[in-house]
């Protein structure tokens, strides 16, 4: 068996082994549903009640993948902005970093106040959330570039913007990819808080009324929902990141494609 | 009025290259290194020149101030005939590091220069995947590069690197070549071979060069003229012209007419390193 194999089993039987532990204490330490529901339980629940929260998963899917794609767009543009010189990176980071480390729950009551509850807030509480990562890759990528790439595009007499194209860009993809990892699961963070402060939709408001009225099975059922997604979208990324951007990680597929 | 044969030849050939009592100055105040003191340089078009001296004395500041990377603080730098920058004149340019771009193959790496440069960038769409395809792949085999088209930089060796990047720097026919230390991080046998073969595409081509190198062997092996320079202020102290027959074979280095040469180069750079006047 190969080692790489032999990795992925072992983390297969990791998560497996994760929710029997889990299936077996609920049974032995007699927990009760109320403060711990059984892994069965939650898969029974969310079969039996796939019709009520399919709309709610899609829902947040939804404004995930737009804040997401808004978050992608300003964090590329500003990241470009602020990557473009020395003194553009200096300039803008404190302000950067003054941004960033504001706790984002803290915006959604004001996103409430301008937009009213729904599915506009959720969209640019994921958008805020996955934009400061891009941002700062962007830019460091940018702003370390090698100045000997740069002398042999000068020498050539290539603009600005050639420049940017042809080495500034590809050479930030690793940066970009990277970001984008952590970005997509930031974005689900900020829909799920938006929606569960002020929405009537989404997987967020769905636990939040399901916590209300004490039917924890459905609680978790949501956790479970949030948590395939969340994988789903960073296994998706990092398939691209390996196609895109293989010559930094020294891949052999990418040296074949 | 009497001409003498020699000045009537000077006046006649127009330089190619030209510096103008150029003098370079990096950094401010304190801090402020002279690096370039009023230096006269005239280099012939399709000529081979190499520049020698200890470290620091302005070597590579020459080098750049030709190829418009950095601006004089004062003299003229003239490329055929015009202030450097304003020339259409194409430029070559090849580092010590090879400098590729790790995210493409040898053969989109040699062809950046023509997705760039005019008149090339003008059909590169048209022409990338035939003509121009074809022609790196000719010059990938003239450096011994063929079949390595596909491969990606951080699949092969420094040596076969540095043979990229020399191909980078001539696929778009420059009339000025840049080779600042081009082989001084590789072995001696990998160093010789590619002396042999840049002299090929000199022969070939017939770029205007200018060589930066600490080997002297290497000067004295490829170049038609070696400017010795001095250090702290860079100055040219020595312009000498090597007239052993081409194409020049690694035997001929063993010459002893070579050989007196080149140690009579190396005497010249050490009585020219830094410090060395105040010893004496």
């Amino acid at each position: 068996m190969n080692p790489q194999l032999r990795r992925r089993f072992a983390s297969a039987a990791l998560i497996i082994g994760f929710f029997v532990v889990w299936e077996l204490s609920c049974i032995a330490f007699g927990i009760r549903d109320i403060v711990l529901p059984r892994p069965s339980q939650i898969l029974i629940t969310l079969w039996q009640r796939m019709p009520a929260i399919w709309p709610h998963a899609l829902q947040t899917l939804y404004s995930t993948l737009v804040g997401f794609a808004l978050g992608i767009l300003a964090g590329v543009f500003l990241g470009a902005l602020v990557g473009s010189s020395k003194l553009a990176y200096d300039v803008a980071y404190p302000l950067l970093i003054g941004f960033s480390s504001i706790p984002k729950v803290a915006v959604v009551p004001i996103f409430v106040l301008w937009f009213g509850a729904g599915t506009i807030p959720a969209v640019l509480t994921a958008m805020i959330l996955c934009v400061f990562p891009i941002v700062v890759n962007i830019a460091t990528g940018l702003a370390t570039t090698e100045p000997e790439l740069e002398d042999v595009m000068r020498a050539l007499k290539a603009t600005r913007l050639e420049i940017l194209t042809n080495v500034g860009l590809p050479r930030t993809m690793p940066y970009f990819f990277a970001s984008l990892k952590v970005a997509v699961t930031q974005a689900f963070v900020g829909t799920v808080i938006a929606e569960t402060v002020a929405s009537n939709r989404g997987i967020g408001n769905l636990m939040m009324i399901a916590s209300s009225s004490f039917d924890v099975p459905l609680v978790f059922a949501g956790l479970l929902v949030l948590a395939v997604l969340g994988v789903a979208l960073y296994v998706i990324f990092s398939f691209i990141e390996v196609r895109v951007t293989g010559w930094a990680l020294r891949k052999d597929e990418f040296a074949m494609g | 009025m009497m001409h003498t044969p020699i000045a009537e030849a000077a006046t006649q050939v127009e330089p190619f290259v030209e510096l103008q009592k150029v003098t370079h100055t990096y950094g401010r105040g304190d801090k402020k290194v002279h690096a370039l003191d009023a230096t006269d340089l005239r280099i012939e078009q399709g000529d081979f020149i190499a520049l020698v001296g200890p470290s620091g004395c302005g070597k590579s500041t020459i080098l750049k101030l030709v190829t418009g990377l950095i601006s004089a603080s004062s003299g003229a730098v003239l490329v055929a005939g015009r202030e450097v920058g304003a020339e259409p004149v194409r430029v070559g340019m090849a580092f010590q590091n090879p400098t590729l771009l790790p995210w493409l193959n040898l053969r989109d790496n040699v062809m950046l220069p023509l997705k760039i440069v005019e008149p090339f960038r003008h059909e590169y769409r048209a022409k990338r995947k035939t003509e121009f395809r074809d022609r790196i792949d000719a010059l990938l085999a003239q450096v011994g590069l063929a079949g390595f088209a596909d491969k990606y930089p951080w699949q092969l060796s420094g040596g076969m690197l540095q043979r990229a990047s020399l191909c980078r720097a001539l696929v778009h026919e420059p009339q000025l070549l840049m080779l600042d230390e081009p082989f001084g991080a590789l072995d001696q046998f990998t160093r010789e071979e590619l002396w042999a073969i840049m002299q090929d595409l000199w022969l070939t081509r017939r770029p205007t060069v200018l060589l930066v190198t600490h080997d002297l062997k290497e000067a004295a092996y490829l170049a038609n003229r070696i400017c010795v320079m001095q250090a702290r202020p860079g100055r040219i102290i020595e312009d000498s012209t090597v007239t052993f027959p081409r194409p020049r074979t690694i035997a001929m280095s063993y010459d002893p007419d070579f050989v007196t040469l080149t140690q009579r180069l190396r005497e010249l750079i050490m009585n020219a390193r830094p410090g060395k006047e105040t010893v004496q």
